[in-house]
């Protein structure tokens, strides 16, 4: 029913949304810092791989990242593109799908 | 002024356009950020490549234009959550001025961090 | 400035375009007061609305200079700095003709938000009490001066983007009645104005809290609506 799935989904919008103003502060003072110190990309491989911690951290990350943005898009493409419906979904549950993909393995990249 | 411009001159309105453009640009970007990233696992030579070519000044110009746009959705976003969560005042209407100036002196202090 | 140049939205349904007369100006002038004069003197086809005059109807709302307004309310000298006028009818709503829109749409959306008041008691029962400190009062008294004269629904580009959107307005009174204590159509009322083409569509932009001439805010409603609808949805009760 579509009023039960509009709520869910701006309840499920604004959790995440909280949850990335957390990150996007730490993730910001990282690279600020990364930037001010004049890390390169080895140096910060150095400190970043074999992390758990920071493995945890944007981990977490990803997960409100790929719940976020799919919502977020499902309101342009409605209002701009006039795209409405059950392909519209199909389409962003694919682009969240791939950017959990694409998420994983530069976490792994990066941390593991 | 453009007649579609005169009534939706005013502040709410230009928080709503940043906070959706730069949503979309972000949106744009994450999977090629993520997809170079990932390039670490086993292209490291690729990814070196790539991080020599970021070293240039047009390319550094456009990551100080993508931290401004994370920097401005983010505050874009805190702005909603007041608005969505709290009880309405009428000092609301000043947010967007505020969401404006925080997200202005991150990507500053982004800039001067170079 | 001695006279006035004011082009008036001329057309129906199909379309129509500006036409251009010459107004004198007056040291106390509003845009009704302009509206009536090119009707009266100078193109008696000309079709607008109004009733009151005195800003307590809602009934002369248009289109002046890109802007939804009262016109009986917004003097000459608030929006003409030039002489130049520019009027056309209310957007977002069907043209009859000339300035005169129909406003269908508008009241149709209000009943399907189930703006309408359904109490519990009967003439044999006592007065319910309402509190008039009472949160829930305050926040209804806030939003019940609404007279439906459709300036916010005009203002709105969700309504322009989404042909469902039922619209501040509408939402506004549908908030009004969910904290009213004396309702009994809530829970069902909640589900009328939930999803894609009620108060989840709304997207903040402030152009209604911007321009209703009793200062209300619908977007304040409409949050209240959209934090109703998640807590009834989480508890499994939507």
């Amino acid at each position: 029913m579509s009023a039960r799935r509009e709520a869910l989904l701006w309840a499920a919008q604004r959790a995440s949304a909280a949850l990335l103003a957390l990150c996007v502060m730490v993730h910001l003072a990282t690279m600020i810092y990364a930037v001010h110190s004049g890390l390169g990309a080895a140096q910060i491989l150095e400190r970043t791989r074999g992390n758990a911690a920071w493995l945890g951290f944007y981990s977490v990350f990803l997960l409100a990242v790929v719940v976020h943005v799919p919502i977020g898009l499902r309101a342009v493409l409605a209002e701009w593109l006039g795209w409405r419906g059950a392909s519209r979904d199909w389409l962003l549950a694919a682009f969240a799908a791939a950017l959990a993909w694409l998420g994983a393995r530069a976490i792994l990249g990066v941390f593991l | 002024m453009n007649p579609a411009l005169r009534a939706r001159n005013h502040p709410g309105y230009w928080a709503f356009l940043v906070h959706r453009v730069s949503g979309i640009l972000l949106a744009l970007y994450l999977p090629a950020h993520f997809w170079v990233l990932g390039l670490a696992l086993h292209d490291a030579a690729r990814l070196d490549a790539f991080l020599r070519w970021t070293d240039q000044p047009l390319v550094r110009f456009g990551e100080w234009g993508l931290v401004l746009l994370l920097a401005a959705h983010f505050t874009g976003g805190l702005r909603l959550l007041v608005l969505e969560f709290l009880p309405w005042r009428e000092w609301h209407k000043g947010l967007a001025a505020v969401a404006a100036g925080v997200s202005l002196v991150l990507a500053l202090a982004f800039a001067l961090a170079l | 400035m001695k006279t006035l140049q004011v082009r008036v939205w001329r057309g129906g349904p199909q379309g129509g375009d500006f036409q251009s007369y010459q107004v004198p100006r007056q040291a106390s002038q509003s845009v009704l007061d302009v509206v009536t004069y090119i009707q009266r003197v100078l193109e008696p086809s000309l079709a607008y609305r109004f009733a009151c005059r005195v800003g307590m109807c809602g009934s002369c709302a248009m289109t002046v200079n890109g802007v939804a307004r009262w016109t009986c309310r917004t003097h000459v000298d608030q929006v003409c700095a030039d002489g130049r006028l520019e009027l056309a009818p209310l957007a977002n709503l069907p043209v009859i003709r000339d300035l005169v829109t129909d406003m269908r749409e508008f009241f149709d959306k209000w009943a399907r938000a189930k703006g309408r008041f359904e109490g519990r008691r009967t003439r044999r029962d006592d007065f319910e009490r309402v509190a008039p400190d009472s949160e829930a009062r305050k926040q209804v008294d806030a939003a019940i001066e609404c007279i439906g004269c459709g300036v916010c629904y005009s203002s709105c580009d969700v309504v322009a983007w989404n042909p469902d959107y039922l619209g501040p307005a509408a939402l506004n009174r549908a908030w009004t009645l969910l904290r009213d204590v004396r309702e009994s159509a809530n829970p069902g009322r909640l589900r009328a104005v939930a999803g894609d083409a009620g108060c989840h569509a709304c997207h903040t932009h402030l152009s209604c809290t911007e321009r209703c001439p009793k200062h209300i805010s619908p977007t304040a409603g409409i949050a209240g609506l959209k934090r109703a609808a998640a807590a009834a949805a989480l508890k499994g009760e939507l």
